[in-house]
Parts: C-alpha cells; sequence; structure tokens
C-alpha cells in the first residue's frame, strides 16, 4: 500500500462525512433545545423553587458538574440496560448530551435570573402576577438577553463534545470518521479532514446564534460582552 | 467468565486514580508554560506574532478535543515516531490547556484598567517592571479561580486518553465491567472518585470568585 499523504480516499467518502456531520448537527441542536427546558426548570427550582426542588437541582447540578461526560455516557449506555431500559447509541449520546448540557446551563441561567434586580420581580408581584408569570414575564427574558453570549459558549461545547459520543458508536461525524479510517487506512488525513468539518461547523454555528441575538435583541451588547 | 466483584477492583480502580491526576498535573502544568508563552505572543507587538496567537487559541478551542488527540496519537508516524498513548496524551492536553489557560490570563491581563499602565508608564517604569510590579500581581489575582476552574476540567477530559488506550480510571472502570459486568456500580463508582477530585477543586473556584466580588458574572463550565 502506498504510504504517501493522500485525501483522496477521505474525499471520496464525502457522502458518508455529510450525513455524519447532520447527525452531529441535528444531535447539537436536539440537545439545545432540550437542554435549555431542563436548565430553565432547573434554574427556576434552585432560586425560587421549594427547599426539595432546590436540593434535587443542586445535587444534579454538582454531580454532572463534576463526572466527565464520557463517564456519563457509559454509565447512561451500558448502565441502563442492567435496569431494563435499553437505548440505541444515539438514543444514549442525546440522553447524556441533554443532561450533560441541562446541568451547565442551569448554572448560567441561574446566574442570570440572580443578575435580575429585586425590584422587577417585587413590582410584577404588586401587579398581581403569580409566582410562575413572574418568572416566565419579567425574569427569564431580561435574563436570556444577559447569558446569551456564556450559552453559545456552552453549545459551542455541545457541538465538539459530541464527537466523544463516537465512543459508543453512534453515527455522527467522528464515528463516520472511524469506519472510513479503518476502512481506507488514512487514519491521519480522515481525522485531519473531519477536524476542519468540525472547525466550520463550530464557527458556523457560533456565527449563526450571534446573528440570532442581533435579530432578537437588536445589535448592541453581544459583541461588547466577552464570550468565555 | 462473569465473576463477582471484590475488593481488589476496588483497589486496582483507587490505583487508577493515580494516571488520571498525574496526566492532569503534567498537562496543566505543561500547558501552563506554554500558555504564558502564548499570552506573551498574544500582547506582543508584532501584529503578525499575536494573529498567530490568537489563531492557534481560536483552532484549539474551536476543535473538538477528541480530534486533537487522535490527530497528535495517530500523527507521527508522519514524522516517523510511534507515540504512544501516554506520550500523545501528554503532548495533546499540554496544547489543549495552553490555548485554553492562554485565553484565560490573556483575559485577565486585559482586565486590569488601562489607567494601571499609563500611572505605570508616568512614573517612568520601563515595560518589564511594570509587567513585574503592577500588572502581574493584580492579573495574577484575578487569574486564579478560572485557573482552578480550568483544572476541573481538565481532570474530566483526561478521560478521553482511555479511547487512545491510555490506562486511566474511566478505562480501569472499562476492565472491571467488563469482567463483572455491573456497570451502574462499576462507574458510579468511578464517577464517586472524579466526583471527590473535582468538587472540592470547584468550591475551592467558587469561593475564590465570589471573594474577589465577581459572583455575580455567569460562571461557564468547561470541558467535556
Amino acid at each position: 500500500m502506498d504510504q504517501s499523504f493522500s485525501f483522496t480516499s477521505v474525499f471520496a467518502a464525502y457522502d458518508q462525512l455529510l450525513l455524519g456531520a447532520g447527525l452531529t448537527m441535528r444531535l447539537t441542536l436536539a440537545s439545545v433545545a432540550l437542554g435549555m427546558i431542563v436548565a430553565i426548570v432547573g434554574a427556576w427550582a434552585k432560586t425560587s423553587g421549594p427547599a426539595w426542588a432546590r436540593r434535587l437541582a443542586t445535587g444534579y447540578v454538582e454531580v454532572i458538574r463534576n463526572t466527565p461526560f464520557l463517564l456519563q455516557l457509559y454509565f447512561f449506555f451500558f448502565g441502563l440496560p442492567s435496569v431494563g431500559v435499553r437505548l440505541t447509541p444515539n438514543d444514549a449520546a442525546l440522553l447524556t448530551m441533554v443532561v450533560n448540557l441541562g446541568a451547565y446551563a442551569t448554572e448560567i441561567v441561574r446566574a442570570g435570573v440572580e443578575a435580575i434586580p429585586h425590584g422587577q420581580t417585587e413590582a410584577a408581584r404588586a401587579l398581581g402576577l403569580r409566582p410562575l408569570q413572574v418568572f416566565r414575564l419579567v425574569v427569564l427574558p431580561p435574563a436570556l438577553r444577559i447569558i446569551y453570549p456564556p450559552l453559545v459558549g456552552q453549545f459551542t461545547m455541545v457541538l465538539l463534545g459530541s464527537s466523544v459520543v463516537s465512543a459508543i458508536s453512534a453515527n455522527e461525524l467522528a464515528s463516520v470518521a472511524n469506519s472510513i479510517q479503518s476502512l481506507t487506512f488514512r487514519t491521519f488525513e480522515t481525522y485531519f479532514v473531519v477536524t476542519f468539518m468540525y472547525l466550520l461547523m463550530a464557527l458556523a454555528f457560533r456565527g449563526a446564534l450571534g446573528l440570532l441575538y442581533s435579530l432578537t435583541f437588536g445589535r448592541s451588547g453581544y459583541d461588547r460582552t466577552p464570550a468565555r | 467468565m462473569i465473576r463477582d466483584i471484590n475488593f481488589n477492583d476496588f483497589v486496582y480502580m483507587l490505583l487508577a486514580a493515580r494516571w488520571t491526576v498525574a496526566l492532569s498535573l503534567i498537562a496543566i502544568f505543561g500547558g501552563g508554560l506554554a500558555g504564558l508563552l502564548i499570552v506573551a505572543a498574544r500582547m506582543s507587538r508584532w501584529r503578525i506574532v499575536s494573529a498567530a496567537a490568537f489563531a492557534y487559541i481560536q483552532f484549539l478551542q474551536a476543535t473538538p478535543l477528541l480530534m486533537q488527540l487522535f490527530l497528535v496519537f495517530f500523527g507521527g508516524s508522519l514524522i516517523g515516531i510511534r507515540f504512544d498513548p501516554w506520550t500523545a496524551a501528554l503532548i495533546a492536553f499540554s496544547l489543549h490547556a495552553s490555548a485554553f489557560l492562554g485565553d484565560i490570563w490573556h483575559g485577565c491581563v486585559v482586565a486590569i484598567p488601562r489607567s494601571q499602565w499609563e500611572g505605570a508608564k508616568s512614573l517612568a517604569l520601563p515595560y518589564w517592571t511594570t509587567l513585574r510590579l503592577v500588572i502581574v500581581p493584580q492579573a495574577g489575582r484575578i487569574a486564579v479561580p478560572p485557573t482552578v476552574g480550568f483544572l476541573v476540567a481538565l481532570i474530566k477530559s483526561t478521560s478521553l486518553a482511555s479511547i487512545i488506550g491510555f490506562t486511566e480510571l474511566v478505562r480501569a472502570g472499562q476492565f472491571i465491567n467488563n469482567a463483572t459486568l455491573k456497570p451502574l456500580f462499576v462507574y458510579g463508582f468511578v464517577a464517586c472518585l472524579f466526583f471527590a477530585m473535582c468538587w472540592p477543586l470547584s468550591k475551592l473556584s467558587q469561593t475564590l470568585e465570589d471573594r474577589l466580588g465577581r459572583g455575580l458574572q455567569p460562571r461557564t463550565g468547561r470541558g467535556i
């Protein structure tokens, strides 16, 4: 076999690579949508929920944020079948990504909620809004605006981190790369191309979310806030 | 052959934790040294040098760590070296850490008000003296909490080294699980060990940050 540097066989598999990239994107978007629901419920529990909900949310956030994603993935994929829940690799990947993002985003949303001045919630309550309405209508919208940049950073981490689910052979981009390299023996070339695909996806994703911000909240504010 | 889990398995996993610790410590020191160079390059007066440092940071932050690990692991053969998993992991995690620490620390230096530089200049302090006596002490203080926070992220990330065959905590757990088939229990135990390493550091980072009076800023968790 010819051992020089060659990308031909990698590019020949472009249709598989695009399919993989598509699934990576779908996994990411689904995790973001579901993870944000978890995060908003979690942030509500941590800031204005009853004591038991607060403790539950705190425990969830601390456990997830202090253990590796890969371990959480193994726990769900290999562990759940032993209690009778059998998940396909793709479902286990989505579940882990949602649970993982939910914890990180809970902390981000909580910080945003706590940054809303007390006067606003008091005024809303004085106007006769019920607690849940206060949270939904008065606290959440400005909080989301404040935390948008760190959320974008976290969402990008989800996109990049999704490559880890190749460890259980979900068929997203990194798994596609694994199977292409094992067929073509062009290991470095395959990962090289796929790394750049991830780079492009991450930049496009970040750009799209930045655009979404200016469309929703107007131009000001986003660029000046340091995106961590 | 599926056997019962026994005391030795726990000892094995506990001992495997030292490889997680070793990899994390070496990567944070190696990455820290390289990170200092990145900060210096980022602050350089030559546009091309600071642009290169910026591109380096952006590239490593916008590509998956797992792919970086693979590129280092399989890329060695391009220059005729076959890296073992341990060397590949050390190099990849140090590069990864250097980009993130470089970015964090550069942010801390930039956060020091311009008036501090101007004040030092009006006192006729040379550049390096300004840096040593005025900027670094202040930037260093605000740099500690995010650096500890990054260490937590790094410890968790080292689990990815198991995918290229480096035996650290997660891979040790896989071995035990393959022999005993008690995934919830084994991975639960491994999770406890990770939690025992990461949680005190997370708390420390949070306490230090609150003490700086920046507690209202949203803290973003990094890492996988």
